[in-house]
């Protein structure tokens, strides 16, 4: 399996990472090497083979669509999750302009 | 007689009627902490005042005669990737530098519930991707029997802390091995349940189809305990299975006469450690005195299945891990100037060099074009390594394995080559792929005295049938009883 540096950037640009240089190169042999291990799959034949998403036998699962406190016992209260913020205004996240 | 030296079940029941107060117990485990930690670095943090106020407050209950829970006054160590309301979670990354917790994971308000005391949070592979800790941007952890080893991973924080009996418990989750194989290099018990048996609500997803919360201990009573607290369904993961918890500390008396083990032809292979080998070979006999038996099986598709694996953990988490982005919590590049920019710096620096790789790959896998070539493709066989199992189970009760195919080696041996490092996994991943419970438990030492792991593995949910073959295995061995040097 050979990648080539663009096919890293391209990825690296889908998944929102910044690489340096060095990094582009060093995933381009290392990316290469384990899609090249993992190509074995394509030895089995897997016509007749129903794909696995869940080990167990469970369909979906429902609940009642119901709203509850925002507590620290369930997801924490406001102030303490916006408390995590890199950067705030009020009770809002702040980020740059999204629409220029 | 130490406090360090007790079980788990000896720390419950002597703190309940009254032999020992929980905060002399804590006090000597973080002693204990203080003075051995510095060499072995299992701990990101100790929690020294959350632990004696934990430990006080149990106290004051008994005092009360008020009731108490399974696990009250009994000392964990939790892994870093398990929320626990008010305290720093990072996941050994960079990326969730400054977060801190909401919210308590469910095993966290379980055992919380059950009075345990939290010591500390663990060290592990960032974001449990790994087998050694060295992918930690903050340490690696020694193993404790030779320091200059590693101790495995990705919950190499936890199986030190408890092998040096810094801990006479701890969580670790795993998804591909991380539980077992540390466990099995440091010589300590470590399970894996059936997925779907402990809620993940509240541990920090890696790869959603295959990761587990478990116990480590260092007996089989120990780790009943445990499982008993943490196991059960919960609202909050759809996953976690609706169906009633059995007594596993009962379980353990049930006997081995009759239970019919499986050894995996493909799992004794050229190039294993022959000191492995044999060690595993001569526990299998010690199960048999017991009145079990043992036959040769096979797992065909036991080759493909690392494939399989770093087709699907990779997209999972590279799926997962698009939430740190910082924006909401954890680390935010500066100078940046624009959305996209954001993004791109503040995970390119705050995700180390295995992260990136394997959301590299997974990003790749599931990428326009190649999604049925890889994705899809490792679902299907997936599904072929689980019929594997299905067949097997028909003619064996238990499977028997070594857990890892070496004992631990040194800090720097394989850092430099991904895919000798995920060799290393060889043995554990099948399990995480049909979703088994497993487990592995001490089974002897090498010539130079690194411990050796047997890894067993059960039918789904039938955990009790291999924590009662372990408590007979420790009736016959002693191996569990071993402590390093440095811990004497």
């Amino acid at each position: 399996m050979s990648i080539s540096k663009k096919d890293v950037e391209h990825v690296a640009r889908l998944a929102r990472l910044a690489l340096t240089e060095e990094e582009k190169d060093r995933y381009t042999t290392q990316l290469g090497q384990i899609l090249g291990y993992v190509d074995k799959l394509s030895q089995l034949n897997t016509d007749n083979v129903p794909p696995t998403s869940h080990v167990l036998p469970m369909s979906n699962v429902w609940r009642e669509d119901k709203t509850e406190p925002s507590t620290g016992e369930t997801l924490g209260s406001p102030e303490e999750i916006l408390a995590n913020a890199p950067e705030r205004e009020g009770p809002l996240f702040k980020v740059k302009k999204v629409i220029e | 007689m130490s406090f360090t030296n007790l079980t788990a079940t000896e720390i419950a029941q002597k703190v309940k009627t009254k032999e020992f107060k929980a905060e002399a117990i804590a006090t000597a485990y973080l002693d204990r902490i203080k003075a051995l930690d510095p060499k072995i670095k299992a701990f990101n943090e100790v929690f020294i005042d959350r632990a004696l106020k934990q430990a006080a407050d149990v106290d004051a209950k008994i005092a009360k005669g008020e009731a108490v829970g399974p696990l009250a006054g009994v000392p964990i160590a939790i892994k870093d990737n398990m929320l626990i309301r008010g305290e720093r979670c990072t996941c050994s990354s960079r990326i969730l530098e400054g977060f801190v917790a909401t919210y308590d994971s469910t095993v966290v308000r379980k055992l919380r519930a059950a009075g345990a005391v939290f010591l500390g949070r663990t060290n592990l592979d960032e974001f449990a991707m790994g087998s050694s800790t060295e992918n930690s941007a903050f340490h690696t952890t020694r193993n404790p029997w030779d320091t200059e080893r590693i101790p495995g991973g990705s919950s190499g924080g936890s199986a030190a802390a408890v092998a040096s009996r810094m801990a006479p418990l701890a969580l670790g989750s795993d998804t591909g091995g991380s539980i077992r194989q540390p466990a099995s290099l440091c010589g300590v018990l470590g399970f894996k349940p059936t997925y779907g048996r402990v809620s993940r609500f509240g541990l920090i997803a890696f790869a959603s189809s295959l990761d587990q919360i478990g116990p480590f201990a260092t007996t089989a009573q120990d780790a009943a305990l445990l499982l008993q607290v943490i196991a059960g369904h919960d609202d909050r993961d759809s996953t976690s299975v609706n169906q009633s918890v059995p007594d596993y500390v009962t379980a353990l008396g049930k006997g081995l006469k009759g239970l019919r083990i499986g050894l995996p032809k493909e799992y004794f292979i050229g190039g294993m450690d022959p000191e492995v080998d044999k060690a595993v070979r001569e526990a299998v006999k010690t199960l048999e005195s017991f009145g079990a038996t043992s036959r040769e099986i096979s797992l065909p598709h036991t080759d493909h299945g690392l494939a399989v694996y770093y087709v699907l953990a990779p997209s999972e988490a590279s799926s997962n891990l698009s939430r740190f982005d910082g924006v909401r919590y954890g680390r935010r590049a500066k100078d940046v100037k624009n959305l996209l920019e954001l993004y791109e710096k503040s995970r390119g620096e705050g995700f180390g060099p295995e992260v990136k790789r394997r959301i590299m790959i997974g990003t790749y896998a599931l990428s326009s074009g190649y999604y049925d070539a890889y994705y899809a493709k490792a679902q299907k066989v997936r599904t072929l390594v689980k019929q594997d199992f299905d067949n097997a189970f028909k003619d064996v009760d238990i499977i028997a394995t070594p857990t890892s195919p070496s004992t631990a080696f040194k800090i720097g041996e394989k850092a430099s080559d991904p895919m000798q490092m995920y060799l290393s996994d060889i043995f554990t991943i099948s399990c995480n792929l049909a979703g088994l419970p497993g487990l592995s438990l001490p089974c002897g030492f090498s010539k130079t005295k690194l411990p050796i792991g047997l890894q067993l593995l059960g039918r789904p949910f039938e955990e009790g049938t291999l924590l009662s073959a372990v408590h007979h295995y420790e009736q016959a061995k002693s191996w569990n009883k071993e402590t390093p040097n440095i811990a004497v």
